[in-house]
């Protein structure tokens, strides 16, 4: 640009070293996504200055695919091509979601991988979706939404999780974002996050419990703070607890009151609708009136109070109580080691949650932070140091995997290799043996969780070992390593110690996505990738156009005496122009009127120059004689 | 003792100290012996994370990555196993070349077998009655036993060098330590009913 180097508030005047990073919270109701912008975390805001992307995705006949506000609008009318509270379904199969007719969509089992059938799927308009590949839509708007703010290309984002996510719902948001086009620096916990955010804010010292009560998941977090070391103690929760929950029981109570059974979808969804925000005016008033008229024609309308509502959702709010128990016992603390106890997540604000809370600690809940933005800012605080931008204080932290990790072993039982609460990254290797003569292959199951039966917990892979030399039954000597990540990820590796040989492993994952199925899935949205890039383009030619426009506007009206009146009227008519291409979305017309204004104004900005330095050549003489 | 002076840079401490033969004694700088300093063991502890846990590498090519993952894994373990007194006896034992037998050895003193049976019985009934306080109690005792167990384990590895007693002691630690995980299962059990 021959013009006028200015920079727009809010465009990247950040020097080159500086990497952009981001940090994404990838929640079930809402999603944001933040940076450290100037050393500040701050949430990016999206071109109508709203900071939460509804994490809602609607699929359209026509192959389109809306996010956000514009396909929560559609939620009643659309159900069951709109997909909200889709992170429920992260990593799980349909025998894991219970009552399955609570949701308005059409499952399908997946494809069974070896002994356990896969993740479950949505049956859309646009085709058989899973999980993630919706949630990859969610992030691909919030990376758009990033790169447009920060004006460049990310080098990667810390994408949270509850903490209390095992192994499968893990690799399935990690799938997502690499689905998204994103590198994941890290999944980082949420309420890890939030600490961060909280305790870098406040310097704080001591030990904290994160009471993380999200839509549809629950974590409790017992962190403990010293001289920049965040070290997490013990974690718990629910992932399938959380304030769609506390929707429901309004739901079914409107059900019961109004001599309702089953509803059609969209019923369902309106309802549901309703029940939400009679839960969010709750909060803060003594009841709330639900009035919704049905497609039967039938007209629903009454009034929760309060109280009501409290007994409603009273086990619901003790069932949190539990997990915070065992992570009291788990970090070996008693309640009243706990310095501080933080709240994050929306549906913290409920005030039946506020007072359980304070009674079992014993002390007011800390919200000085919005529980709402808290964890996508402590996640943009991480992303910034792991990007390689150091930041003057260094910190650390330590967290843990939330639950155990162990192997099938005779009679369907489960041995441990790796306990809950162990600090991350962490290996443990056992080693196996053979029991027939001449036995080259085994087959080991790995599963996760605290029951005692492998029937009990989570199976996450079938691995199987090939390639070991023939002996006679218990000479081999196979040394397995687990080694989990500190994404809290497992992957598994093993070795004959006899001989040495590498034994060839063959995971087969239970929930997760081999490479070739994300290949697959980038592959089929090569078309979605290709019209990325041209929106790209054309956004970033707007730009361009923008900050032309308003460099020669400042510039006529400190220095339009420099210009004839028919210089002036050439300009004014090349601005319009250009003013009227920025109103299309056509690239190639757009470059053309943002040349022809630059031409147009190269003379102008000469005598600009001329005299800027004319002036401070005429500064320089009056100072010289004076 | 190059651990509580100034870190050399990542780069040569991985060359020059971080050997996995080395002993987790060695790797903290420390004697090999069951008495310790358990606050020092941490700040070391938390002195060598800051210079190798993945989230310093993570802007660095993969290898490092891996590299890191590595070392910080090795260093969890190293601390952890420390910082149990179990786990510590256990393993100050196998530097001496002695298997603690916790899996083959059964030859338990009878009283000791016995008073194990009638307090595993006790966390059953206190269960079935829901008497977390009869827990409380269970616990209390499993800790106190715990903490007489430990005092022996110091004098047979430390001063005495006595080691089949004190392997013997260790095959008590490990059942003191499955009480305490079904004492902790009990109360979960209650709260979750």
């Amino acid at each position: 640009m021959a013009l006028l180097q200015i920079s727009e508030p809010g465009m990247s005047t950040a020097p080159h070293q500086h990497r952009l990073a981001v940090g994404i919270d990838l929640g079930t109701t809402n999603s944001l996504v933040a940076t450290v912008r100037n050393g500040i975390s701050v949430v990016l805001n999206d071109e109508n200055g709203r900071a939460m992307l509804p994490s809602v995705v609607r699929y359209t006949a026509d192959g389109q695919i809306i996010v956000g506000e514009a396909a929560q609008t559609m939620q009643s009318q659309d159900t069951a091509n709109t997909i909200s509270s889709v992170k429920r379904f992260m990593g799980r199969g349909l025998h894991d979601m219970g009552e399955i007719t609570r949701f308005p969509y059409r499952f399908v089992e997946a494809p069974a991988l070896g002994k356990t059938a896969g993740m479950l799927q949505l049956r859309t308009v646009a085709g058989v979706k899973s999980p993630v590949e919706i949630s990859a839509e969610i992030l691909n708007v919030l990376r758009r939404q990033a790169e447009a703010s920060l004006g460049g290309e990310l080098v990667g984002a810390v994408i949270t999780v509850p903490a209390y996510f095992d192994d499968a719902q893990r690799q399935a948001t990690k799938d997502a974002a690499r689905l998204a086009g994103i590198n994941v620096l890290r999944l980082l916990n949420e309420p890890t996050a939030a600490a961060i955010a909280y305790g870098l804010d406040n310097a704080s010292e001591g030990v904290y419990a994160v009471y993380d009560l999200g839509g549809g998941t629950f974590d409790i977090s017992i962190l403990r703070l010293s001289r920049g070391v965040f070290e997490v103690l013990a974690t718990n929760g629910d992932s399938a607890l959380g304030g769609d929950d506390f929707d429901h029981r309004i739901y079914c109570w409107l059900l019961e009151k109004s001599n309702l059974s089953a509803l059609p979808p969209q019923d369902t969804r309106l309802l549901l609708t309703h029940a939400r925000a009679a839960k969010e005016q709750l909060t803060e008033h003594g009841e709330a009136r639900i009035t919704a008229m049905l497609s039967s024609g039938v007209l629903i309308d009454h009034v929760l109070t309060q109280a009501e509502f409290f007994v409603l959702s009273k086990n619901l709010v003790q069932n949190t109580l539990q997990p915070l128990r065992r992570a009291l016992r788990d970090a070996g603390l008693k309640v009243g080691d706990i310095n501080g106890v933080v709240m994050v997540g929306g549906a913290t604000r409920m005030p039946q949650i506020q007072q359980a809370v304070g009674d079992f600690f014993g002390q007011t809940p800390l919200t000085n932070l919005d529980p709402d933005k808290v964890v996508a800012l402590g996640a943009a605080i991480q992303a910034n140091v792991l990007a390689g931008n150091r930041s003057g204080d260094d910190w650390l932290l330590l967290d843990v995997i939330p639950l155990s990790l162990g192997i099938e072993t005779m009679g369907g039982l489960v041995e441990k290799i790796i306990p809950r609460n162990s600090t991350l990254p962490t290996a443990r290797a056992q080693e196996f043996t053979t029991y027939k003569d001449g036995q080259t292959a085994m087959s080991i199951q790995v599963v996760q969780g605290e029951r005692e039966l492998v029937s009990d917990c989570r199976s996450l892979a079938r691995f199987e070992l090939r390639g070991i030399p023939a002996m006679v039954a218990g000479a081999a000597r196979i040394r397995v390593t687990f080694q989990v990540d500190a994404d809290g990820l497992l992957s598994v590796a093993a070795r004959e110690m006899r001989s040495g040989v590498e034994a060839a492993i063959e995971v087969k994952p239970a929930y997760g996505l081999s490479d070739a199925d994300i290949m697959r899935m980038l592959q089929e949205s090569g078309q979605h990738a290709a019209d990325d890039m041209q929106a790209r383009a054309l956004r970033e030619q707007q730009i361009e156009g923008h900050q032309l426009l308003e460099a020669v506007e400042n510039a006529l009206e400190q220095n339009g005496n420099l210009l004839n009146v028919t210089e002036q009227a050439q300009v004014r008519t090349q601005m319009h122009d250009l003013r009227a291409a920025l109103q299309q979305s056509n690239h190639q017309v757009l470059k053309h009127a943002t040349e022809a204004l630059n031409q147009a104004t190269t003379e102008f900005a000469q005598r600009r120059m001329d005299q800027s330095v004319n002036s401070v050549l005429a500064g320089r003489t009056l100072e010289s004689i004076e | 003792m190059w651990l509580r002076g100034k870190f050399p840079s990542l780069a040569t401490m991985s060359a020059l100290h971080f050997d996995t033969q080395q002993s987790h004694f060695a790797l903290f700088g420390l004697p090999p012996a069951f008495r310790l300093d358990l606050r020092q063991l941490e700040r070391d502890y938390r002195t060598w994370q800051t210079q190798v846990h993945p989230d310093k590498a993570a802007h660095l090519p993969a290898a490092e990555q891996l590299l890191a993952m590595q070392q910080a894994s090795w260093i969890n373990e190293a601390y952890q196993t420390l910082r149990s007194p179990l786990r510590r006896a256990r393993y100050l034992l196998v530097l001496h070349g002695i298997d603690t037998q916790e899996e083959t050895n059964t030859a338990m003193p009878m009283d000791f077998l016995m008073a194990q049976m009638e307090k595993r019985e006790a966390v059953v009934e206190a269960k079935r009655l829901k008497d977390v306080d009869q827990l409380d109690a269970l616990n209390a005792q499993v800790e106190q036993e715990v903490a007489d167990l430990t005092a022996q384990l110091a004098v047979y590895l430390d001063d005495t060098q006595d080691y089949p007693p004190a392997a013997a002691a260790v095959r008590k630690l490990r059942f003191m330590e499955k009480l305490g995980e079904d004492i902790l299962a009990a109360y979960d059990e209650i709260e979750s009913r």
